[in-house]
């Protein structure tokens, strides 16, 4: 794939979004034509780009769509549900279209298949009437349209001249033409066919038209003007308002490039001109323009004035230029927008300098302090604070608004919604709140579930809603927000709430817990992250088979986030997913043990309490101390990770917090919190447990993360095993 | 200690074919060979990290600047016992692929390294199906360097990460169950 095709996906994909997003606003908020031209413009543009780029199989399919589109625009077809649907089928299946392009594959017998039914399906919305009327205006550029013979005096006079890139980028002169009807009227109407060569030279994809139209409007000039704003760039178009003056009048005609008495003619016959005024006119020019040094050519030939050479270059350029538009129109985009594409990789790259660089600087300042030297100290902690700088610029460039992933929504729950017979309408609040883009490409997944399992188990269908005196349409809230350090998203609905005893019940079923065990209601709904979970009595297809919401859990697990749920019954539940902004750099607590170091997340840690010398007495058949009245177990470090090396004379225990459980972890040494540059540990580590990742310490040595959930399962189920083994020896 | 070794390298030598230059070195007083296609540098053994509930093999990890590099103990990875820290000990970072083809650098300890030879293919002869005391497979042939035999190594099943990853897990379930015991 070359750069273009590669510009035209990737800004394809943009218009898709914002075509989707657009046409599920138009069902709420019917025939916007505001909205209409966006999407209007959407499909147009990605035909445009499609022809720059020659892929004639979205060529193809947008072509009918624009049509469809165009008649939307004037009114002719209005948007109704039916139509919107195979809108919104027509957007995802340019969407696998674009796939093809990326791949460089034409599209599969299947997907031509699904072209030609959506294709199909539009015919019918557009009709024959619609499809006929365009024929006749193409095919025959003779034909005056009909209202000529009424003659009217104050009319608008347009001159279109069409370049001839018009119906390569997919522009259609008639519907143009139909479009001035909206709001006005066009009095009279003469195709000038005169730019057009012998048949042997033609190109059939060329447009070589011209009109001169008399216009009866209220519209005012701009507004005349918007009707041909996607083709003014290629085309020459003067609009003169009613009672010009004579002579502006006749120095454009001057201009354009056909025989100037026949268009004087023309002008007649339009009711733009009447004759004595157009007599009078030749004659006054022919005056003017004896000093004008082409006069001799001029006199020579019945032209009021030359056929400028100066407009054919202009011409010339014009052409020229349609060519290049595509990707110019692009470059403006981005300049509007004020943003600049940069491939991931390259900003991972800039990131992961970044991390050497605060790690190296960070060894500098340590030497510089073991100098002693004041300036030297000086200059190197400078340094550190810019790099920081640095570093926090460098991570706020790969931070994206959460908006994006949230109205990808929209659609999900309108299609849901429709399938399961329920009015959902969904809520979005907090959608500047931003994260890391590795972090909003793993979210997908865990929300895309919640929200199903919103939709599907949580809000009921309209009746029981009214029933129990609620709206019958329900609501699906997705809000985001900052919470120190880290961004909480919330899947908020109104509908049924969870029922604590059905969940006890379930979970005793199942024997997660037993039936004489308290719970506090967050741990009983905590329940329902457990696999193999589901108190939905019946499956449906989209969701409560009970294989999910564990693999929820999991995988916000795995991006160091934790969810959680609050419900009431009958009244909603609340999902709450915590994650950290960022996966590159986490807050590190470092711990000593023999010499080695360890980092534990700092969001992980509690307190830090010294290992008294009773404690350790205490300590040495037991993995367990009491915390201010609390049972505390713990892990020694040491054992776990059979450390050889003798121990020091003082023992710290940092209590570390996973899953709303408490859990020390005996280490040597406290060392402080720092930041941490996550390295990944490579796939040969891939199974290992305990340990989540490595950074690099400022002395240049390698310090393992402690991964706290995996460490203490692990040493749980080791502990476990080890007293079941000696109470089988006694 | 990330100071570079200059590999013995003939100015102009003709690099037709690249396999036949190995990098051979010492594991305890037995010589090695490795094509040194894959070798991408020599550096001092130093700053090893040790990573715990890992095999004796899986010595820990570096620094290599800026990106951490597992270091795997030859001497082990072939049973034997494990290498001692000398002065002459050394690093040799190895370009390894998995079976995804996905490249990793994994760094290997060896008791100290001699040279760059060329060994023309006449005279490499096929590894001996017993006797070596090495799994056959980790070896490609045997080469004739100065009358002696030089076992050349096969870098891809020695470090075959897919193998490595699985024996970390095998080591740490059975640490699992050694507490058991």
């Amino acid at each position: 794939m070359d750069a273009i095709q590669q510009a035209f996906v990737i800004e394809s994909r943009e218009l898709l979004q914002m075509m989707e997003e657009n046409l599920l606003q138009l069902e709420n908020s019917a025939g916007d034509p505001e909205i209409i031209n966006a999407i209007f413009r959407a499909a147009h543009t990605i035909k445009g780009g499609a022809g720059v780029i020659e892929c004639d199989f979205i060529i193809e399919f947008t072509h009918v769509l624009e049509n469809v589109l165009d008649e939307m625009r004037s009114g002719t077809i209005t948007p109704n549900r039916e139509l919107i649907e195979v809108l919104l089928a027509c957007s995802d299946h340019l969407g696998i279209l674009m796939g093809c392009v990326e791949n460089d594959a034409l599209p599969s017998d299947e997907e031509n298949k699904t072209s030609l039914s959506l294709r199909k399906q539009l015919q019918h919305f557009l009709g024959q009437e619609a499809s006929e009327s365009k024929e006749i205006v193409v095919a025959d550029p003779n034909i005056q349209t009909s209202g000529g013979g009424e003659m009217e005096t104050d009319n608008w006079h347009i001159s279109l001249r069409f370049g001839p890139d018009v119906l390569r980028k997919g522009m259609d002169p008639a519907s143009f033409l139909r479009y001035l009807n909206e709001f006005g009227q066009i009095v009279h109407l003469t195709t000038l066919p005169d730019a057009m060569p012998e048949a042997e030279d033609m190109d059939p994809e060329s447009c070589y038209l011209g009109f001169e139209i008399s216009y009866k409007s209220d519209a005012d000039k701009a507004k005349i003007e918007s009707v041909f704003s996607f083709v003014s760039e290629d085309c020459v178009i003067n609009i003169w308002p009613p009672h010009s003056k004579l002579a502006d009048f006749i120095q454009a005609i001057d201009a354009l490039p056909e025989d100037s008495m026949r268009l004087g003619e023309i002008l007649v016959q339009c009711g733009a001109l009447t004759q004595s005024e157009l007599d009078k006119a030749l004659a006054a020019q022919s005056t003017t323009s004896a000093d004008d040094e082409s006069a001799s050519q001029q006199e020579q030939s019945p032209k009021i004035g030359d056929v400028l050479v100066n407009q054919g270059a202009v011409t010339a350029e014009v052409v020229e230029a349609a060519a290049g538009k595509q990707v110019k129109v692009a470059q403006k985009k981005s300049l509007e927008s004020q943003l600049i594409r940069v491939q991931a990789s390259k900003l991972d790259q800039l990131i992961d300098l970044v991390g050497e660089m605060v790690i190296a600087s960070a060894g500098a300042n340590m030497l510089a302090r073991r100098s002693s030297e004041t300036a030297l100290v000086e200059s190197t902690s400078v340094i550190t604070m810019l790099v920081e700088q640095i570093r926090d610029s460098a991570l706020q460039l790969r931070m994206v608004q959460i908006g994006d992933t949230f109205t990808r929504f929209q659609r999900v729950v309108r299609d849901t919604s429709k399938e399961l017979g329920k009015d959902i309408e969904l809520v979005i609040t907090g959608s500047e709140a931003e994260l890391d883009k590795s972090v909003v490409e793993k979210l997908g997944d865990p929300l895309m579930h919640l929200v199903r399992n919103a939709l599907d188990h949580g809000i009921e269908g309209p009746e029981a809603r009214v029933a129990k005196g609620k709206p019958a349409q329900g609501t699906l809230k997705l809000n985001a927000y900052h919470e120190s350090g880290s961004i909480a998203i919330e899947i908020i609905d109104d509908g049924n709430g969870m029922s604590r005893e059905k969940i006890f019940n379930k979970a005793v079923e199942k024997e997660l817990v037993s039936a004489n065990q308290t719970m506090s209601d967050n741990e009983v709904f905590s329940l329902i992250f457990e696999p193999g979970f589901s108190t939905a009595e019946k499956i449906t297809n989209i969701s409560g088979r009970g294989v999910g919401l564990d693999v929820v859990k999991r995988n916000i697990t795995s991006l160091r986030g934790s969810v959680e749920v609050e419900s009431k019954e009958g009244v909603g539940s609340t999902f709450r997913i915590r994650l950290p902004l960022t996966l590159a750099i986490i807050d590190g607590f470092q711990v000593g043990v023999g010499k080695s170091s360890y980092v534990i997340p700092l969001g992980a840690v509690v307190e830090c309490i010294e290992l008294s010398e009773k404690d350790r007495a205490d300590t040495a058949h037991r993995q367990y101390i009491n915390l201010r009245g609390e049972v505390l177990p713990f892990v020694r470090l040491r054992e776990q990770f059979e450390i050889d090396e003798a121990g020091g004379k003082r023992e710290n225990i940092v209590v570390v917090q996973y899953a709303g459980q408490k859990v020390g972890l005996v280490v040597d040494e406290l060392m402080g919190e720092f930041q941490t540059v996550i390295k990944p540990l490579g796939s040969i580590f891939k199974n290992i447990k305990g340990i989540g990742g490595s950074t690099i310490l400022g002395s240049g040595d390698v310090a393992l993360i402690l991964d706290v959930q995996t460490l203490v399962a692990l040493a749980t189920v080791q502990q476990n095993r080890t007293a079941v083994a000696e109470a089988v020896k006694v | 200690m990330t100071e570079k070794h200059n590999l013995p390298v003939a100015a102009g030598a003709v690099m037709s074919d690249e396999e036949q230059q190995y990098l051979t070195f010492l594991l305890s007083g037995e010589m090695f060979a490795i094509a040194i296609m894959n070798i991408k540098e020599i550096i001092e053994y130093g700053n090893l990290t040790e990573v715990p509930m890992m095999p004796e093999f899986i010595r820990g990890v570096i620094n290599l600047r800026g990106s951490v590099v597992p270091v795997i103990d030859l001497s082990a990875r072939f049973g034997r016992r494990v290498t001692e820290i000398s002065r002459r000990t050394c690093i040799v970072i190895i370009e390894a692929e998995a079976n995804d083809g996905s490249k990793q650098d994994i760094g290997v300890m060896v008791d100290s390294v001699s040279e760059v030879l060329e060994i023309p293919r006449s005279e490499i002869e096929p590894p001996p199906a017993f006797g070596a005391k090495i799994r056959v497979d980790f070896m490609r042939g045997m080469g004739k360097v100065a009358g002696e035999f030089v076992i050349i190594l096969n870098a891809n099943k020695v470090l075959s990460v897919d193998e490595l990853s699985m024996l970390g897990q095998a080591t740490s379930v059975s640490s699992t169950e050694q507490a058991e015991a």
